[in-house]
């Protein structure tokens, strides 16, 4: 139990961790000062989730491990975040796009976790839904805005669309750990909320004058610690002080 | 000059004399609007290009923490680049122009940030020396007379305090750490100490725009006075957490009541200043290419707003549109 309990919140939280890491590249290079900040901002809220679910799974592990230990010392095949999460910026588009597909589930996500018999994730999750409404609100907006703007901005959001669609159906598939952990009430039923997440970001796709590609391969592999090759970088990058200076103080 | 001209300055003069701020919609000299629009945007632009240099440890920070707060550093001048571009906009010029200045190299920033952040400790330094320098600058500045500006430093001030506290205890943790963590810390201090000494610009006798400035209270107290004051307030805090600032000239003067200190070498000042320091081209490349790879996205908020404005217009009862 105690195993599946912690992998699961690293599951979740590798989410938040990679994709904070991937927007907090994005600092300082915003298309407008305006989108830097709220990029950022979203980047803070990600992290900030992060450290609440390390935190957690760091006091179930015990043995003084910390919210560091599991942020920068486990290897590439350890972390278990959805592949969607670590794609590349790319052009705005593609960042827009993987923030809202991400958004979108992520929002659902927790409003379940909210009511698990976990109290302490429950918490987590009470606090991270009102940071994640605005997230989903803010990259809604930029999807309809780009979407529906210029005929450049249009095409760039149906590439950027096209690319990323094949990385959302993987998180729905339920490992192991979320399923033990949903038999124990604890964990979420991902297939349960699949309807609503079509329905959703359909909805505002279409708003954008954009379209959802007919897909019959889907991509995995993630959530099972199987990355891309992008994974080795964004790690090297993130490790790169501990790795070269263990057992420091910061 | 016409009577109605000379009486405007009258009356703008006797507002700077009585310490009445003077507001976007008042009367104020020409030469008064340029400089002003010359130095908020100056700042403005160092804000937007200090991000730069401690944007480059954001994915690279050694903890959460640590990551957490340097990402609410940089945001927070971003914040700051945004009062100051508004306040510089209430003087007659738009925010596309004053990019076009900053990417052009027509308009300056401050140069500190044309150094690379090469370690950890760099971090550190930045905020310690560098923050530590821009708030001595910058105090003087809520008592500006230009409104707009006064108010933005106000707000600016008070985050600055706070990364400069947080700079400083970035390297508190390094000086309490490891040998190789304190010799990290000692690096960043040599390399940073004399770029922040600049950051005061050219001594007072050198100054072109010193005499004005203090006329128009823009400036309050001198370069050199103000860097006086960084040296008296920086060498008890690196005596504390044990670090030696790299002077061999800087000793406590008794008659004086404040510390000497050693010559800067002005040849490097002007070397970057000029545009030849080691990040000056990767810098202004780094602010045009993401204002060119922006422009689609702008293009499109552009359009998609003027849209929804079209529909609305479309879907209002006759009575009300006309």
């Amino acid at each position: 139990m105690k195993e599946n309990l912690i992998k699961y919140i690293l599951g979740i939280a590798d989410n938040s961790l990679i994709l904070g890491q991937r927007l907090s590249e994005l600092c300082g290079h915003g298309p407008s000062l305006e989108t830097d900040i709220a990029l950022t901002n979203i980047s803070l809220d990600l992290l900030g989730q992060t450290r609440s679910y390390f935190q957690y799974a760091a006091k179930l592990k015990g043995e003084n491990t910390t919210e560091d230990d599991l942020a920068f010392l486990r290897k590439e095949r350890q972390y278990l975040n959805a592949l969607l999460v670590e794609q590349p910026n790319g052009d705005f588009a593609h960042t827009i796009v993987r923030q809202f597909l991400f958004d979108g589930f992520h929002l659902l996500f927790l409003e379940q976790l909210r009511t698990c018999a976990d109290t302490q994730l429950a918490a987590i999750a009470e606090k991270s839904i009102k940071e994640v409404k605005y997230h989903f609100r803010f990259s809604s907006e930029w999807v309809k805005r780009l979407g529906d703007g210029t005929e450049e901005s249009h095409e760039k959001m149906q590439v950027a669309i096209n690319d990323l669609w094949i990385f959302t159906n993987e998180l729905f598939l339920m490992t192991d750990a979320e399923t033990a952990m949903h038999r124990e009430g604890i964990g979420v039923d991902l297939e349960s909320l699949r309807a609503d997440y079509q329905e959703q970001i359909s909805e505002i796709v279409e708003e954008a004058t954009l379209q959802i590609p007919e897909t019959k391969y889907w991509q995995k592999g993630g959530k099972q610690g199987i990355h891309s090759e992008q994974m080795g970088y964004i790690l090297a990058d993130m490790q790169y002080m501990q790795r070269a200076y263990p057992n420091m103080q910061w | 000059m016409s009577q109605k001209e000379i009486n405007l300055l009258e009356d703008f003069e006797q507002k700077i004399k009585d310490d009445v701020k003077i507001e976007p919609k008042n009367w104020m000299p020409e030469k008064y609007r340029k400089t002003h629009i010359r130095q908020i945007s100056q700042h403005a632009h160092s804000e937007i290009v200090g991000m730069l240099p401690e944007g480059n440890w954001v994915s690279r920070a050694p903890t959460l923490r640590r990551k957490v707060a340097l990402l609410a550093k940089v945001q927070d001048e971003a914040g700051h680049g945004l009062y100051l571009y508004s306040a510089a906009e209430t003087l007659g010029i738009t925010r596309d122009e004053l990019f076009e200045q900053l990417h052009s190299g027509k308009a300056k920033y401050s140069s500190i940030f044309n150094y690379p952040t090469v370690t950890w400790a760099d971090i550190g330094a930045i905020g310690w020396l560098v923050d530590g320098a821009a708030i001595i600058n910058q105090v003087m500045l809520t008592n500006t007379s230009y409104g707009p500006y006064a108010r933005a430093m106000v707000r600016i001030c008070k985050e600055e305090s706070f990364h400069q506290r947080q700079g400083y205890e970035i390297m508190m943790t390094l000086c309490n750490g490891t040998e190789e963590q304190k010799e990290m810390a000692q690096d960043a201090l040599n390399r940073w100490w004399w770029p922040s000494m600049m950051m005061f610009g050219p001594t007072d006798a050198e100054s072109t725009h010193t005499a004005q400035s203090m006329e128009w209270k823009l400036k309050r107290k001198t370069n050199d006075e103000l860097r006086q004051m960084f040296v008296d307030q920086t060498k008890p805090q690196a005596d504390l957490i044990g670090l030696t600032i790299p002077d061999k000239d800087l000793k406590w003067n008794e008659e004086r009541g404040k510390h000497d200190f050693g010559e800067i070498d002005w040849e490097e000042f002007w070397q970057v200043v000029k545009g030849h320091g080691p990040c000056n081209k990767e810098r202004i490349a780094a602010r045009v290419k993401a204002y060119d790879e922006g422009k689609w996205v702008r293009d499109a908020a552009m359009a998609y707003a003027e849209k929804q404005a079209q529909k609305e217009a479309a879907t209002q009862p006759i009575s009300k549109t006309a």
